[in-house]
């Protein structure tokens, strides 16, 4: 009975729940003497926080308390106040940077925390926050990286500029190259902002325990065992005193999950009033108040031979920040740089990466972080390259992609953090091939440009590679239960992945049992496994699946150890035999080890690499800018499907969110800094009239020499090629009107405004396209 | 006020502030968390219940406004043991990842399938276009909703 | 984002609706689907002291189609609309602007005087009222009076109705059979409100048009009725000339601003190729 749940399409254990609205998520968890938070926000982008004055507030009945910075006497801290530090990339050019939990001395952006409300609903506590008199004296504010760059108006005095850290991302000896180059093109694209919202806001729930100082926070997601960590430093327990618990989670992308300023905020105020506290974040902070992304200008240069093979790239990528680096602000911005190059073959490469802070919601990670922006810049130059060189686009991109012989392909070194990084394993022309012939390319191609009953048809293409895996390490756990089922502890989250039928599968192989002696698996909270990670940059199944199988294994040594005992044989002869241990024909039933428990562990310092190729075909309306997709085809491998059935959802899912950044979504900030798109109404997500036509296939041709399992981390390749394909079908749709897009998102209004612009330098273009049948 | 309606066949009496919405009133009084808030502004659709066999946005209804109402939730929607024919068809497909969203899709599907268990591939799309999802993607979503069809069409006298 | 605190009451009469209304000083406010009204109380942009829930009013969620046209009693909801086959012939436009209103469960809830008196200078229905010259019935403290669309909007979200007035019936006026209409709408996604929209009609005089009707919305703080345009149509035959006149006729006309979605000038060419495309759909 091998191998028999890995690979098969199973169905989700987890459904049971969702499907008959049994899941629970934080806002439906309940417990007496609960007490609501709400928080008061900053509603100007950039000044001196004066004074915040609650008396009126006070008297409102139900108002129980208002905490503002005042209440926070952290000795670990100079000004009492505790900051959140940096998880990833904590480099100290950052530590000026880092927010305080609450603003104590200013204010540095729309939605800033300035003090949290306790009452004995959210409604009085939103009663009460018009009560609260607050004194701003207002700076100019930061607004754009172009603003922040002339360090005019300064958000942090203590350094001077605005400037938090220029990463540089190096291979080979670009300069030298770009001299002798004969064909260089030299172009300057954006990313609009846009973030991984989720729908469900977030939330936290605190419960202090004073007689057995014990803190118990429900709303963890994604890195509860780091949180923890932070938390105890802030608040100025022992880990040991805390507990993070992991409830269902809807949806994370990157977002949900790192530490933010009510992190700390919420725990803290049920110690202060010794009072469970619960806070839920509504959809308008939602949106000025989690970690945006994606805010990007490069100003890039690539450099080939006349036959199209690329030598050398370089340029500068400057990212919005946001006021403060997040725990993970610095990976979108480090990313880019180092990974623009995506699928394909760079020799030499010299881009610098300058992050800005302005008055804008702070910025972490989304999925894909900088590997969207990245794409989206190299997929647009490749095609302008190929226009330029009258080579067709697709056998371009042949000519560039790294081979399969060439792994481990060495991708570019990114400083300060000597960030090295190569690829795994696969055959990125064979997925670019597949995606041609699923598609029809051959008969599809010979629309593009074609204006047909009023709307020009386009075709695009791009390839992409998606790195996973990332370490050090995770853990796992195994123990059987009174009835001689099984329950795996996880380490690894689950933003909603699927986590729990997948480890039950991989479990179930390794045991060689059915999987539904596999009866539990739980995830995330950090009292179920001694040294947990999370769920971030696509390591759920490698990392969080190895470390399955370690444990599996090392049940299995314990569990042989403990039955040759009571059987009175040699380990050696011991078999589990789906509910019962076996051997020298006596046997035993499984629940006569209740409670024998191992843990394992996966180390790995190296990523995984899954890849692919996106195909596009679409119309534009030219008088309306109107996209309308036809038919998308996204082909990926994936080292080894572990559950197809959820392994295209990652696709799918992932694709259209990449499809929302690229056509819909947009947060906006007028000069001032003020927040514009307050609602979802003015912040638009794909629904289900938007994207009708998309096709995916997942292969496993190639697996990842890495780890065990031979997968490769998935769920984000679907996103990062979402751009560029789309803005190369775009220029492909209208290349008679001479269009070239170079920003996202790509936008009605963008794409109308782009027409005029071409008609005015190019009055007669158009004239050479035709209706065609 | 007091307000008296009827909750997946059951009745209730809850007292509650006018500004109550039925989706807090839900999920906080009455301890029905199937229902979920995802905006409270009327455009997600996490929130949809069915009042009077008609799907709206409970977070846009005040409770007091359901009055002698027959309101159904995803709850009442389900079984005790095992799954409706629409919700197995949600889990073949894999038309849910997180969850959160996805009482809402439950229950207008099942108020479209009930109305319109013909209803093609457009009409399906267009009627879940009020509900947003950011993890699926919704093809699955529509594919599951399409499979249902028989089972809907089957109990239709 | 709950809800500020407020009364509420839920009259069992019109004229007890109005003493509600009339009680409150100015600060009441009639509560029909609360599509448009709660979101905005959910913003706390709006505050009514007291919410008048015009639920019970049985009389107000009538359609009445007769030869002098058809009536829309101010409860009717979009869905009422979509539902009643015989306003395919009696109404042909206001059907086909309906389809574009909001999503289904909206449509479950939402009303036509509910959209008409929250004047959301995007919409649908106030679009057809005004382009259809349609009379808004009202009750009021001092009785029922009626108010011509093109009288009614009076800014974004601003109205000629008095605080203490209900709207009671939309009356639409009469459809002949064979008039021409067109409604062309574009909106970023599926329901969404109106990036610009365009609502034609006119009569057909043997082969000329006459009687033209052209309304726009999206493009000002109001819908529009566009003159310029209509005088461009009538007593022309409607070939392609005269419809790229109209177009042209249709941008010129209007000076939409710049907002967080798209420029002005993208608006302005935008209800141009509005007006074209309906009024090609008209004469097709």
């Amino acid at each position: 009975m091998k191998n028999t749940f890995i690979g098969a399409s199973i169905e989700r254990r987890e459904d049971l729940r969702f499907l008959r609205g049994r899941g629970t998520y934080v806002d439906d968890l309940q417990v007496p003497g609960l007490l609501y938070a709400v928080i008061l926000r900053s509603s100007a982008a950039h000044g001196r926080l004066r004074s915040i004055d609650a008396t009126d507030a006070l008297k409102i009945e139900g108002v129980h308390a208002v905490i503002t910075a005042k209440d926070m006497r952290s000795k670990d801290y100079p000004s009492g106040v505790p900051i959140v530090p940096m998880r990833l990339q904590p480099l100290p050019e950052f530590q000026p940077y880092e927010q305080p939990v609450i603003a104590y001395q200013k204010v540095r952006y729309v939605g800033e925390p300035m003090a949290v409300v306790l009452a004995s609903s959210v409604a009085i506590g939103e009663d009460a926050l018009e009560h609260i008199a607050v004194e701003i004296e207002e700076l100019p504010a930061v607004a754009t990286w172009q603003v922040a760059s002339k360090d005019q108006s300064v958000l942090f005095e203590a350094t001077g500029t605005n400037r938090s850290l220029t990463f540089e991302a190096r291979k080979g000896d670009a300069d030298t190259a770009f001299k002798d180059a004969p064909y260089t093109r030299r172009e300057r694209m954006r990313t609009g902002r846009h973030y991984g919202l989720t729908m469900e806001p977030r939330g936290v729930m605190a419960e202090w325990d004073a007689a057995n100082n014990k803190l118990t926070v429900s709303g963890a997601a994604k890195v509860p065992f780091f949180n923890r960590r932070i938390l105890a430093k802030q608040i100025g327990l022992p880990e040991s005193d805390i507990e993070m618990i992991e409830n269902d989670v809807g949806g994370g992308y990157g977002a949900r999950g790192e530490f933010y300023p009510e992190d700390f905020l919420i725990p803290f105020a049920a110690k202060h009033v010794n009072r469970p506290v619960k806070w839920i974040e509504d959809r308008r902070e939602n949106l000025m108040a989690m970690n945006h992304a994606r805010e990007t200008e490069a100003d890039l240069e690539i450099a080939c031979r006349r036959d199209g093979t690329i030598i050398a790239l370089r340029g500068e990528i400057h990212t919005d920040m946001g006021a403060y680096m997040r725990t993970n602000g610095a990976v979108g911005a480090r990313n880019a740089p180092q990974f623009l190059t995506g699928p394909y073959r760079v020799p030499h490469h010299k881009v610098d990466s300058h992050l800005w802070m302005t008055n804008k919601t702070p910025v972490g990670t989304y999925r894909g972080p900088g590997r969207f922006e990245g794409s989206f810049y190299t997929e647009r130059l490749l095609d302008m390259v190929a226009a330029d060189l009258g080579i067709d686009r697709v056998e371009l991109r042949r000519r560039n992609l790294i081979g399969k012989a060439e792994h481990p392909y060495k991708l570019a070194t990114a400083q300060p953090t000597d960030a090295h990084d190569q690829t795994d394993s696969g055959d990125y022309a064979a997925t670019l091939d597949r995606c041609l012939k699923e598609f029809n390319y051959a008969d599809v191609a010979r629309l593009g440009g074609k204006l047909i009953d009023g709307k020009y048809h386009g075709i695009g293409v791009a390839c992409f590679i998606e790195g996973g895996a990332a370490g050090p390490k995770e853990s796992a756990r195994l123990e059987i239960n009174d009835d001689g089922t099984i329950t795996v502890f996880m380490g690894t989250a689950s933003v909603g992945q699927g986590v729990e039928t997948i480890y039950a599968q991989i479990a179930a192989d390794a045991l060689e049992v059915p999987i539904d002696r596999i009866r539990h698996v739980y995830h995330g909270s950090t009292g179920l496994v001694s040294d947990g990670y999370g769920a971030y940059h696509s390591r759920s199944v490698v990392m969080g699946g190895s470390a399955v199988l370690d444990a599996t294994q090392k049940f299995l040594g314990l569990l042989r150890e403990a039955a040759a005992k009571r059987l009175g044989c040699s380990e050696s002869n011991i078999t589990l035999d789906v509910d019962k241990v076996t051997g020298s024909g006596a046997s035993l039933p499984l629940k006569e080890f209740a409670g024998l428990t191992a843990e394992g562990a996966f180390l790995n310092h190296r990523h995984t690499y899954s890849y692919g190729t996106h195909v596009a075909h679409i119309t534009v309306d030219a008088r309306l800018g109107h996209i309308e997709i036809l038919d998308y085809v996204v082909v990926q491998d994936v080292g080894r499907a572990i559950n197809p059935l959820t392994v295209r959802g990652q696709v799918i899912g992932s694709l259209v969110q990449g499809l929302g950044g690229a056509v819909l979504e947009d947060l906006k900030y007028d000069a001032q800094g003020q927040f514009l798109t307050g609602s979802l109404a003015d912040y638009l997500l794909p629904t289900a009239s938007d994207f009708p036509n998309l096709r995916c296939f997942v292969t496993d041709d190639h697996p990842s020499p890495i780890n065990p399992l031979g997968a490769k981390g998935a769920g984000e390749g679907g996103i990062v090629a979402a751009g560029g394909c789309l803005a190369n079908a775009v220029a492909n749709a209208l290349q008679t009107l001479h269009v070239e897009p170079r920003a996202l998102p790509l936008s009605p209004a963008y794409i109308w405004q782009l027409v005029q612009d071409a008609r005015k330098l190019c009055p007669d273009a158009g004239a050479a396209s035709f209706e065609a049948r | 006020m007091p307000v008296r309606f009827q909750v997946n066949g059951k009745p209730v009496e809850v007292v509650v502030e006018p500004r109550l919405t039925l989706a807090d009133c839900l999920r906080h009084h009455l301890r029905l968390t199937g229902t979920h808030v995802g905006c409270e502004h009327g455009v997600c659709g996490a929130c949809t219940v069915l009042v009077d066999g008609a799907a709206v946005r409970s977070c846009l209804m005040l409770a007091v406004q359901a009055e002698g109402a027959n309101v159904v939730t995803v709850e009442g929607l389900s079984l005790d043991e095992g799954l409706t024919p629409l919700q197995a068809s949600f889990r073949r497909h894999h038309a849910l990842q997180c969850g959160f969203c996805t009482p809402g899709m439950i229950t207008t599907a099942h108020a479209l399938l009930s109305a319109e268990p013909d209803c093609d591939a457009d009409r399906v799309r267009e009627v879940l276009s009020g509900n947003l999802c950011r993890c699926t993607g919704y093809i699955s979503i529509v594919e599951a909703v399409l499979d249902a069809r028989t089972a809907y069409k089957k109990t239709m006298p | 984002m709950k809800l500020p605190p407020f009364e509420y009451a839920c009259p069992t009469s019109i004229s007890e609706a109005v003493a509600l209304l009339a009680s409150h000083d100015g600060e009441a406010k009639p509560l029909a689907g609360g599509q448009s009204l709660v979101p905005m109380m959910a913003f706390r942009v709006a505050s009514p002291s007291l919410l008048v829930d015009l639920r019970k009013l049985a009389e107000l969620r009538q359609i009445g189609i007769t030869q002098d046209g058809v009536t829309l009693g101010a409860m009717v909801r979009w869905r009422d609309i979509l539902e009643d086959a015989r306003l395919k012939t009696a109404h042909p436009l206001l059907v086909a602007a309906v389809e574009h209103v909001a999503h289904y469960q909206i449509r479950n809830r939402g009303t036509v005087g509910g959209s008409i008196a929250h004047a959301d200078p995007a919409a649908e229905m106030p679009g057809v009222v005004v382009t259809c010259d349609a009379q808004i019935a009202v009750m009021g403290k001092t009785g029922a009076r009626t108010i011509a669309a093109g009288d009614f909007f009076l800014g974004p979200l601003m109205t000629a109705l008095k605080p203490d007035e209900i709207i009671t019936e939309i009356r639409l006026p009469a459809w002949p059979a064979k008039r021409r209409f067109g409604f062309q709408e574009f909106a970023r996604r599926r329901g969404d409100f109106a990036m610009a929209a365009a609502a034609v009609f006119y009569d057909d005089d043997s082969g000329k048009a006459r009687n033209a009707h052209v309304g726009v919305i999206g493009v000002a703080d109001r819908p529009l009725r566009l003159p310029s345009v209509e005088a461009v149509l009538d007593g022309q035959k409607i070939d392609d000339a005269v419809i790229a006149k109209a177009e042209a006729a249709a941008s010129a006309a209007v000076d939409p601003s710049d907002d967080i979605h798209s420029s002005g000038a993208y608006r302005k060419a935008l209800v141009g190729v509005m007006v074209e495309r309906a009024l090609k759909d008209a004469s097709a």
